[in-house]
């Protein structure tokens, strides 16, 4: 195999190396990209036309921009204190069941194609985190830092898990649709995205079992932590 | 057919918001890096205002090469770390308790609009239309969806909280300095995507798995394409740019036409091995990276740790159900 069956490749290692140098990712990835596409012999003009379609075209990721006012507003008006007080008196809410309330909603309403009911900016950080938090709160009253943003890191996944392997099982999901465009261009054909959409479901139930065992040790693991912190605490305090 | 409300007008939009944000972020005086900040956020904020116009009026090619110059200075301002944070107006923490306490479980109501409409307008407003006009945009329907929703809840919340759209808006830049150039990075791992088909990367992953991968044997094949997903998508942070790469380089030529597997379950399950990688990955940022900041959490990495044992686990998931799915 020669050098130049090897070149289009040159884009991983800039990558991976860039990572690990802790450059700036978005300089990462553009030396990656104006590398990969000069090394193959496309001419300056092309690859910039190239990046200037796909950062166009791929737009509606920034859509979360929209979200962010009205989090900000009811945000400086209290809303997660209200969220913490809320959950605070409901005994029964412990931080892992609201999490595997959610995970379940998420998902199946995923599954339903309503991807955007859920998300980082706008349920994650104004709703879930502080009634996770707020669960805890109320049983162990205020957490160290660490443990706040333990909670906090297990609402993000929470989101991520669920959302990931609930969407595709919709049949007019955007992985769906770029599994189904490629089948075609590559002449397999009498796939419909229903079956797609189907064959998504064994690994959707694998996610929901393995984060659910998960989770269900979460509230244990929370009074372990809490156990531990005191125990250093009163070490300082005796020290 | 045209709608009402269509995608093009959300992305307007969300530039309108983007350059309210630079106007405030230039008048920050606290801000040490403003006027770098202020421009980069300008920057961005062209690419939602003006890509149509540039594309009706150019035309195609020269308005994407136009772009592709914005899009490298917008790296290159963040490659030079001329980002920073600014400094914001907030209301006092005994402030927001007390209206916490006055507005009560309503202030809910604005956050949770946004899913109730999102879904209403999705299921009621599927094929609506009005003298030949649909009310919300039929491809991306949830999308337009969401920005109903989002409309709706800034009313709500004007209402409930007393505090204006602008504030709203003023508030929002608090949010979105804290995410930082993070809030770009998915659409430039969508374009470098772009660039490796561009450049038939898959026809050089098939020659170098070739090279040390027997052809023979079905499971290592399986466990090369899953893992292989989930890798790539790890350096891609997307598995939608993985995919046409790895299933192009190795289950099409290997799996589908060398062992006959079933290419339904085949590639879902595939793509769904890319997930796990993204799960993994600082470069899937507005997953893992933009909720790090939005939880304002010490450690960055942490909800990528937090993720690493469902991932790993699910992937061994994902190649077992492939091998046992794909050659019955």
């Amino acid at each position: 195999m020669t050098v130049t069956e090897l070149l289009p490749l040159i884009g991983i290692p800039i990558v991976v190396a860039g990572f690990a140098l802790k450059f700036n990712p978005l300089l990462v990835v553009t030396v990656a990209g104006l590398a990969t596409g000069l090394s193959v012999g496309m001419d300056i003009g092309t690859l910039l036309e190239t990046f200037g379609e796909k950062f166009i075209n791929s737009r509606s990721l920034a859509v979360y921009v929209l979200i962010l006012p009205v989090i900000g507003l009811l945000e400086s008006y209290g809303l997660k204190e209200r969220a913490q007080d809320w959950i605070s008196s409901m005994a029964a809410a412990t931080s892992a069941r609201i999490l595997m309330l959610y995970f379940v909603l998420r998902q199946g309403l995923g599954a339903l194609g309503l991807t955007y009911i859920g998300g980082q900016a706008q349920t994650v950080r104004p709703l879930l985190a502080p009634m996770v938090e707020g669960a805890a709160t109320a049983r162990y009253g205020e957490l160290p830092l660490h443990i706040r943003d333990k909670l906090r890191a297990h609402s993000a996944a929470c989101d991520n898990v669920a959302v990931f392997f609930g969407e595709d099982i919709f049949i007019a999901f955007g992985a769906v649709l770029l599994m189904d465009a490629f089948l075609k261009e590559n002449g397999i054909l009498g796939i419909e995205p229903l079956h797609l959409g189907l064959w998504a479901i064994p690994t959707a139930i694998a996610a929901l079992v393995i984060h659910m065992f998960r989770l269900a040790r979460l509230d244990a693991s929370i009074a372990r932590d809490i156990a531990a912190w005191k125990k250093t605490q009163g070490q300082e305090v005796t020290a | 057919m045209s709608a009402l409300i269509t995608i093009n007008e959300i992305y307007y939009l969300i530039g309108v918001i983007l350059m309210l944000l630079v106007g405030m972020t230039l008048r920050d005086k606290g801000n040490p890096k403003r006027l770098t900040t202020a421009l980069f956020w300008f920057l961005f904020g062209t690419v939602f205002l003006f890509s149509d116009l540039l594309v009706a009026s150019l035309g195609k090619p020269l308005a994407y090469r136009i772009i592709g110059v914005v899009v490298i200075l917008i790296s290159l301002i963040a490659g030079c770390g001329l980002l920073s944070i600014g400094t914001y107006k907030q209301r006092s923490a005994e402030q927001r308790q007390a209206s916490a306490n006055q507005i009560g479980n309503w202030i809910f109501l604005p956050a949770v609009l946004i899913p109730i409409v999102t879904v209403l307008c999705t299921v009621l407003l599927k094929g609506v239309s009005i003298g030949g006009l649909y009310l919300l945009d039929q491809k991306q329907l949830t999308l337009a969806a969401l920005c109903v929703g989002c409309i709706c809840a800034i009313l709500a919340g004007w209402k409930l909280t007393g505090g204006t759209p602008l504030h709203a808006v003023r508030e929002s830049r608090r949010l979105l300095d804290a995410i930082g150039w993070a809030s770009v990075l998915p659409q430039m791992l969508a374009m470098l995507g772009g660039v490796f088909v561009a450049a038939h990367t898959g026809k050089s992953v098939q020659d170098v798995v070739s090279l040390f991968v027997n052809p023979d044997s079905r499971f290592m094949l399986v466990v090369i394409y899953c893992v292989g997903m989930a890798l790539f998508t790890m350096i891609m942070g997307n598995a939608f740019a993985a995919f046409p790469v790895l299933t192009a380089g190795i289950a099409l030529p290997f799996l589908i036409v060398g062992h006959h597997a079933d290419p339904a379950p085949l590639v879902t399950i595939g793509m769904l091995a890319g997930y796990c990688g993204t799960l993994m990955t600082p470069m899937g940022a507005n997953y893992n990276i933009v909720p790090a900041a939005l939880l304002e959490l010490k450690d960055k990495y942490l909800v990528i740790k937090t993720q690493i044992p469902t991932a790993l686990t699910l992937l061994a998931a994902n190649i077992l159900l492939m091998y046992f799915l794909v050659f019955r």
